[in-house]
């Protein structure tokens, strides 16, 4: 059980700023998120693309500003859970809050911060009618462990880096390795494209485009799948996985059955105090909640994240006094012992 | 000059919505989508008007002259699903005195 005073849900730019506002109140935080990696759409979707409205940053890449947070809390040493959802949420009878992730990792805390943006990142699923039946049977939509290929016959689907890279990966594991594209142009990284372009030329990728999956043979697993290429006849190729890779998109997922108010595929906070949501104690902050007035901007996020942290900090300390100090008085003291603070003036007499 | 065109857009219930957009506030079709409401929020517009979800994806019913399709655009429409001829995103689709009486169906979610 992993057990801390926030909870985040989302690793996005307003969770991992949570970590620090509630740092400054000597709170700590752990942060799970479906997405591998901590920076939520800033790193999945758009981590090339500036940002020209954070303030004091005239422009600022969004990974870069992922990677600046990450910079600015570390001092707090968050937890991190990655690459697993959060599925289920039990209030316990002292209060406290047990949510645990699809992989069945459990944590406990006093106060859950949903700062789960557009929802967490699922595979898409293309619209192939019966591929719902072959999953885990040989249709996989993320590659998790490449041994389970080795020796196998792959089919992999997709223009995007993903299925770039790991039609590349999978060349060394794979007996075989099929590449299907609609396109024969590719969007992806120059030298992954040149790469798959060589491995081609060495016969070691199989590519077929412009082509489309279009059904799924077999009868307990994958055994084929069937292709039209060009607009032509349709026909086989006989394969041991299907891995279709056409990215992410985001979806409210189980949380929406946390028993919150939703309206618009968002959760309802109270903007008038704190964010919390209909359930004392837990509170949604940035793009997932919704206000009168509502703006899903960064910059938003974080200023909800700083007042929601006070409330936090208040339900967790009720009896406690305490009053909003600035940074650049009170300094920053980390978690790790650091300590960061103004320099002291200097007072020297002049002869 | 009234600065407002009117657009129809079929929903992705079927229903269709005869709709005004302003052509002076920089708009796109997936936000003058989005302002009626016209596709629950979440579902359309996730990447904001980047080019990089295809949440947006529309059909082009009418004949009238868009807009060129950028590189984004047609490499995304590479990856989207339920692609037509004449998808387009409606993000990169400027709204414009031009488009005055554009037809357009939204694609489904996916």
């Amino acid at each position: 059980m992993i057990t801390t005073d926030i909870l985040i849900i989302g690793a996005g730019p307003t969770g991992l700023f949570t970590v620090f506002e509630a740092g400054l109140l000597k709170l700590r935080c752990h942060l799970i998120d479906a997405l591998p990696q901590p920076g939520g759409q800033c790193s999945e979707i758009y981590p090339k693309k500036p940002i020209y409205d954070i303030p004091a940053y005239p422009e600022i890449l969004a990974g870069d500003l992922t990677g600046k947070l990450m910079e600015q809390i570390k001092q707090f040493e968050p937890g991190f859970t990655l690459g697993e959802r959060a599925e289920t949420i039990e209030k316990q009878e002292d209060e406290t809050f047990i949510v645990t992730t699809n992989k069945g990792t459990k944590h406990q805390a006093k106060v859950v911060a949903i700062a789960g943006g557009l929802g967490s990142f699922e595979p898409r699923k293309p619209p192939i009618p019966n591929i719902v039946n072959f999953e885990d049977k040989g249709v996989e939509y993320m590659i998790r462990e490449p041994e389970m290929y080795r020796n196998k016959k792959v089919v992999i689907s997709g223009g995007g880096d993903s299925a770039l890279d790991w039609s590349i990966f999978l060349t060394d594991i794979a007996a075989e390795v099929t590449l299907i594209h609609r396109r024969n142009e590719f969007r992806g990284a120059l030298d992954s494209v040149e790469k798959v372009q060589e491995l081609k030329d060495a016969g070691k990728i199989k590519m077929i485009t412009p082509a489309e999956v279009k059904g799924i043979i077999g009868k307990d697993k994958v055994e084929g799948v069937s292709v039209v290429q060009n607009g032509g006849e349709e026909f086989t190729i006989e394969t041991d996985h299907f891995i279709p890779l056409f990215g992410l998109s985001p979806k409210l997922g189980p949380i929406a059955n946390w028993g919150l108010e939703i309206e618009k595929n968002a959760i309802k906070v109270d903007n008038a105090l704190d964010y919390q949501t209909n359930i004392p104690g837990i509170y949604a902050i940035g793009d997932v909640n919704t206000y009168p007035g509502k703006l899903k901007l960064i910059l938003c996020g974080f200023h909800e994240a700083t007042l929601m942290c006070q409330s936090a900090f208040q339900r967790i300390f009720p009896d406690k006094k305490y009053v909003m100090k600035y940074t650049t008085v009170g300094g920053v003291d980390g978690f790790d012992g650091t300590r960061k603070e103004a320099p002291k003036a200097v007072v020297k007499k002049i002869d | 000059m009234n600065p407002d065109i009117t657009i129809k857009v079929t929903d992705r219930e079927g229903t269709l919505h005869e709709i005004l957009a302003p052509t002076d506030m920089a708009m796109n079709l997936m936000e003058v989508v989005r302002s009626y409401e016209l596709a629950p929020e979440g579902t359309i517009g996730i990447c904001g008007g980047m080019a990089m979800c295809a949440s947006c994806q529309c059909y082009v019913k009418s004949d009238h002259e868009l807009p060129e399709m950028g590189i984004d655009e047609d490499m995304m429409l590479a990856e989207a699903f339920h692609v037509q001829d004449n998808s387009r995103l409606g993000c990169q689709i400027a709204i414009t005195p031009e488009l005055d009486g554009l037809e357009i169906e939204l694609a489904p979610e996916s």
